[in-house]
């Protein structure tokens, strides 16, 4: 899908960050992302690559967005495929 | 994630109810009807029809999903060579979604069900872990979608894959299928909204090409309704103004130059060759193949695949009656197929736009299988 998921980089070792994502950590690659990546950084990911570091003024509405998609019933498909890009249904706070 | 929330401005009613007083008196303006646009994006689609904005757009403006599903767009002879593979025995990995896209004669679910080893995973990366667990064995990556998804692929090529690796793409370019699609006998499109993610790699300068050649104008659009709404006035504009450009809507994540590094990637890896979009058309420099340098991570080139085989079977008979194609190029609607919703359904889809949740028929069955609904959320 087009949308990507934003998530938070905990770690970053090399080309590898572990990014947490609504408290689900999956491991992210930084390969191609243009600019450099740091723990507390949020990141657009896909197909778990992160391909854009989300500027620190546009982090809580671009969550907000994600956290109201989030929200929809189980069926929905905007939810389906954020859940999908997660990789992870479950530990959402 | 603990950033603080804050109220989300681009779903104020308000806002919405004026965006689209202004799109009607836009579209007035143009002064002839239907106004005809196109978005080449499943994101898109969801959020026009899970937030209902179809019932907030003029009687008079025709907003038609085109190409933007990745996986509708494959063509069935890329996945009958997935199947062929997995029938000779090489274990073959992909996205999801592609489980259930008909083939000829099978999917590759359907022979996952005869006991070939398919293996569904999310990303690339996970592909090339499994190849790395069992080096004594074949893997290929049966590599699908846009832009989006193809960085990934050349960034794991770029970055030591394992010798038991390889890909087979079917992956596609978006811009030249705009071309196909704007210049197709009975075309009506007079516009394009840009799909925002795609333009974070792309940058927006991508379309300043097709723009110059075609004369339509494009503008690239973010996910919320409000981003939806306000690109589309935009849009309308430009098309009664006539006034051929690119605009950018969705800055907060789009620039002109888009992703330099991913880019670069992409084009060391890749280069454009012509190909067939299911159902559409033969698009010149619309799939994406692996260079020479890249000629033993080739799949196509590494195994001798037996597709022949499979079409010696009759095609499944309601497969015939899909209109995926007319319905992705624009000139039809789900609705005017007379499978929709009866003999193809999610649980059993016929044709691939009924697969994938990015897929027209889909997301039409989805939120209520015709135009005018109200929001779902
Ligand atoms: S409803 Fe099914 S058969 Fe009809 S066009 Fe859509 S995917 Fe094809």
């Amino acid at each position: 899908m087009c949308l990507g998921v934003p998530g938070r980089v905990v770690s970053v070792n090399g080309f590898s960050a572990v990014v947490d994502f609504w408290g689900v950590q999956k491991q992210v690659l930084l390969h191609l992302v243009d600019e450099p990546v740091g723990p507390g950084d949020y990141v657009l990911n896909h197909v778990g690559y992160a391909i854009r570091k989300i500027p620190s003024e546009d982090i809580a509405a671009t969550l907000a967005m994600y956290d109201q998609l989030l929200d929809a019933k189980p069926e929905d498909l905007m939810r389906q495929d954020i859940e999908g890009e997660v990789g992870a249904s479950k530990g959402r706070p | 994630m603990s950033a603080p929330l804050r109220t989300l401005e681009f779903r104020d009613p308000l806002k919405a109810k004026q965006l689209g007083a202004r799109l009607s008196e836009v579209v007035d303006q143009v002064g002839r009807e239907p106004v005809s646009v196109m978005h080449v994006c499943g994101s898109h689609e969801q959020a026009i029809a899970r937030f209902g904005l179809r019932s907030a757009f003029p009687k008079k403006l025709d907003v038609v999903m085109g190409p933007g599903c990745p996986v509708c767009i494959t063509d069935v002879p890329e996945v009958d060579e997935a199947v062929a593979l997995a029938l000779q025995g090489v274990r073959v990995a992909t996205y999801g979604d592609m489980l259930r896209v008909p083939g000829t004669v099978k999917s590759l679910g359907d022979v996952r069900g005869e006991g070939a080893k398919v293996e569904v995973v999310y990303g690339i990366d996970q592909a090339l872990e499994l190849a790395r667990a069992t080096p004594a064995e074949e893997l290929v990556f049966f590599a699908t979608g846009f832009e989006t998804t193809a960085v990934a692929t050349a960034s794991a090529l770029l970055h030591d894959p394992p010798p038991n690796f390889s890909v087979l793409s079917a992956h596609k370019y978006i811009p030249p299928v705009m071309e196909i699609v704007t210049e197709m006998p009975g075309s009506r499109i007079e516009g394009f909204l840009a799909a925002g993610h795609a333009a974070v790699i792309t940058g927006s300068n991508v379309f300043e090409q097709f723009v110059r050649d075609h004369g339509v104008p494009v503008v690239v659009a973010g996910f919320e309704p409000l981003d939806i709404l306000a690109a589309l006035v935009r849009l309308t504009e430009l098309v009664r103004d006539r006034e051929p450009k690119v605009v950018n809507m969705f800055p907060r994540c789009v620039t002109a130059e888009g992703n330099r590094v991913a880019q670069e990637q992409l084009w060391q890896v890749f280069t454009p060759t012509g190909g067939q979009w299911r159902g559409i058309a033969h698009v010149p420099n619309g799939n994406l193949r692996l260079r020479d340098d890249f000629a033993r991570f080739d799949a196509r080139r590494r195994f001798t695949i037996d597709v022949a085989k499979l079409w010696a079977y009759a095609p499944p008979r309601l497969l015939g009656q899909c209109r995926c194609g007319e319905i992705m190029s624009g000139s039809k609607r789900p609705s005017d197929c007379a499978l929709f919703g009866k003999a193809c359904v999610p649980e059993s889809p016929v044709g691939a736009c009924m697969v994938s949740t990015e897929g027209t028929c889909r997301i039409w069955h989805q939120y209520g299988g015709h135009l005018d609904l109200r929001s779902v959320s």
